[in-house]
């Protein structure tokens, strides 16, 4: 059997943490790219910078901070204590909080680039049609930045799923829990089970293409039409 | 926020810097007719324009509008664009490419209050013949058909106060024709205050009841159109331009010489044959450099139209071998660009009684 119960669980928790990851990145990443792309503050480029700062840096320097931030005596981790929540690491939430830092470029970007593309005038005219800013955010906005809204979203799952090094760092290996595709794949070669390991490998090089396959399918599409 | 002792019209005064551009005008405007901004395109009549919308936030001052207070700096009161009751027609119209014709219609429209709608979707529809386009996506609209749906739809959310800026800028001259019968409707079959933004004189011309020029941010003058387009003492706004505005009725048609007649106070003038019922009214344009002086009416010359008039005033024109008359032709004043040359060897002194031969009456319309 090429994908047993160990390999469904990783799978299943892979897409689990990758759809919620993509979720709480819209909530977040959509009040951020509409901040970066309308205003004119000298706080831009530093924000824009902290945002775009998990595409350099290795995984592992990101996951070392949140795992001290998120431990017991870290600032986060202090703060879920104090809730009664206990700490982060090696739980679900902890992984779903690391994903969204390390995705977060991929979702604000795309997001910023469709908001920056709309401009003022759209805006203007919704002001002088009796939209008020609520309004017009979800009847002129969302709708004009719909193909950005779309690339984001594919783009903070896959990269999610693509997600390693930070998940070692502060998810550890605990099976049904932490223990997603990238991290099994790890296991296996660990163990020299080179077969499991394949069928693993292999459909996510299947996903991804197929992800990126999409994606710039559809931006073609755009590109005719426009 | 009704102010009884203004009751009508529309107070503005707005100050504004820019690094490179500052705006400062204090305006009453009548509450009715077409108003034009008119000047170079640099000199601040869009910004004014945005302004009075509300869009330019960065405006100081003051703005009452027939009796409703929407900016007061000093007292802290903005009534951001959305709770305006204006409506807005953009250089390029600015259409939602999101939605279709209709639902771009409809967009402003349903933010009104019902019974606050007094212009309902058929009736503007029609009044500027976009009833085939409803269900296309406006890219698929030529750029005239963009611009009148731009108009219908700023007129379906009620306005009680129209601003246009430029409506007809980015049209070719085809276009433009196509658009003015519409805004001429406009104006002679809906009762809205409208503010409109052009560069051209013939625009203006065409549509305006007064007019307010402005250059460098500042306006150098305002009044009622007739009487500011004849005003010597504004020649760098219309330079080559200047003209008089007369308006005209049709009192004869000539089947013979295919020409059409029309009178005005002090005298009448001779057009190509025109389709329009006789008493119907008609502006026309006479640009002053059509306009030559003689002493005596002139016998064996093939200009038709000539006016007997009286010199008022002559200042230097806008290059150092012509000069500017204004003439008196029994009510209706003219301008006459003429070289230096001339005016020296006629003489040419205020009080004069002489003939104005003008050489093309431009029609507007």
């Amino acid at each position: 059997m090429p994908l047993d119960s160990v390999a469904l669980a990783a799978i299943w928790l892979t897409f689990k943490l990758a759809s919620v990851t993509t979720l709480v990145l819209l909530l977040i990443g959509t009040p951020i790219a509409w901040w970066l792309a309308r205003t004119t503050s000298r706080m831009k480029g530093p924000i824009g910078a902290v945002v775009a700062l998990p595409l350099v840096l290795p995984p592992t320097v990101l996951g070392f901070y949140l795992l001290v931030a998120m431990g017991p005596n870290g600032f986060i981790g202090q703060f879920t204590q104090s809730l009664g929540l206990g700490t982060l690491p090696f739980t679900f939430a902890g992984l779903v909080v690391g994903s969204v830092f390390y995705s977060l470029p991929f979702v604000v970007q795309p997001l910023q680039n469709a908001f920056e593309a709309i401009g003022e005038r759209p805006l203007e005219a919704a002001a002088t049609l009796r939209a008020g800013p609520w309004d017009t955010f979800f009847s002129v906005v969302l709708p004009l930045a719909r193909p950005g809204f779309i690339t984001a979203s594919i783009l903070g799952f896959a990269h999610t799923v693509g997600e390693f090094g930070v998940v070692l760092m502060i998810g550890g290996n605990i099976p049904g829990q932490t223990r997603v595709v990238s991290v099994q794949i790890y296991d296996h070669v660990e163990a020299m089970e080179y077969a499991q390991a394949h069928w693993l490998a292999g459909g996510m090089l299947l996903f991804s293409f197929l992800v990126l396959l999409v994606l710039y399918g559809s931006r073609l599409k755009q590109g005719w039409r426009g | 926020m009704s102010d009884a002792a203004t009751n009508s019209g529309i107070q503005a005064r707005f100050r504004l810097d820019y690094a490179d551009f500052s705006l400062d005008v204090d305006l009453q405007l009548p509450g009715r007719g077409v108003t034009a901004l008119f000047g170079h395109s640099g000199s601040g009549k869009t910004t004014l324009l945005r302004c009075v919308a509300g869009l330019e936030r960065s405006g100081q001052g003051e703005l009452t509008v027939n009796g409703e207070r929407w900016q007061n700096n000093a007292q802290n009161l903005f009534v951001p664009p959305h709770r305006r009751p204006i409506g807005y027609v953009f250089q390029e119209a600015n259409l939602f490419t999101h939605l279709s014709v209709r639902r771009n219609l409809e967009f402003g429209m349903r933010r009104v209050p019902a019974p606050q709608r007094r212009v309902a979707l058929e009736q503007a529809v029609k009044l500027l013949g976009i009833d085939h386009l409803l269900e296309r996506m406006p890219d698929r609209l030529s750029g005239g058909e963009r611009q009148r749906v731009g108009i219908a739809r700023a007129l379906l959310t009620s306005p009680r106060l129209l601003l246009m800026d430029e409506p007809l800028a980015a049209l070719d001259l085809k276009r433009k024709t196509e658009i003015l019968p519409y805004l001429e409707r406009l104006h002679d079959e809906l009762d809205i205050p409208v503010l409109y933004v052009s560069h051209s004189p013939d625009e203006v011309a065409r549509l305006a009841d007064h007019v307010v020029l402005l250059e460098q941010g500042r306006a150098i003058a305002q009044g009622e159109l007739r009487e500011t387009l004849a005003r010597l003492d504004l020649p760098t706004a219309f330079s080559d331009d200047a003209g008089v505005v007369v308006e005209g009725e049709i009192a004869g048609h000539d089947a013979h010489y295919h020409l059409t007649r029309l009178t005005f106070p002090g005298g009448e003038v001779l057009v190509s044959q025109r389709s329009e019922a006789l008493g119907q009214r008609l502006r026309f344009r006479v640009h002053a450099r059509d306009v030559s002086l003689a002493l005596q009416r002139a016998e064996g010359s093939s200009i038709t139209n000539l006016l007997p008039a009286r010199v008022e005033a002559m200042v230097a024109a806008d290059t150092p071998a012509h000069v500017l008359v204004r003439l008196d032709a029994g009510g209706t004043p003219l301008l006459a660009r003429i070289t230096r040359r001339s005016a020296d060897q006629l003489a040419i002194t205020p009080g004069q009684a002489l003939w104005a031969q003008i050489k093309t009456v431009a029609l507007l319309g």
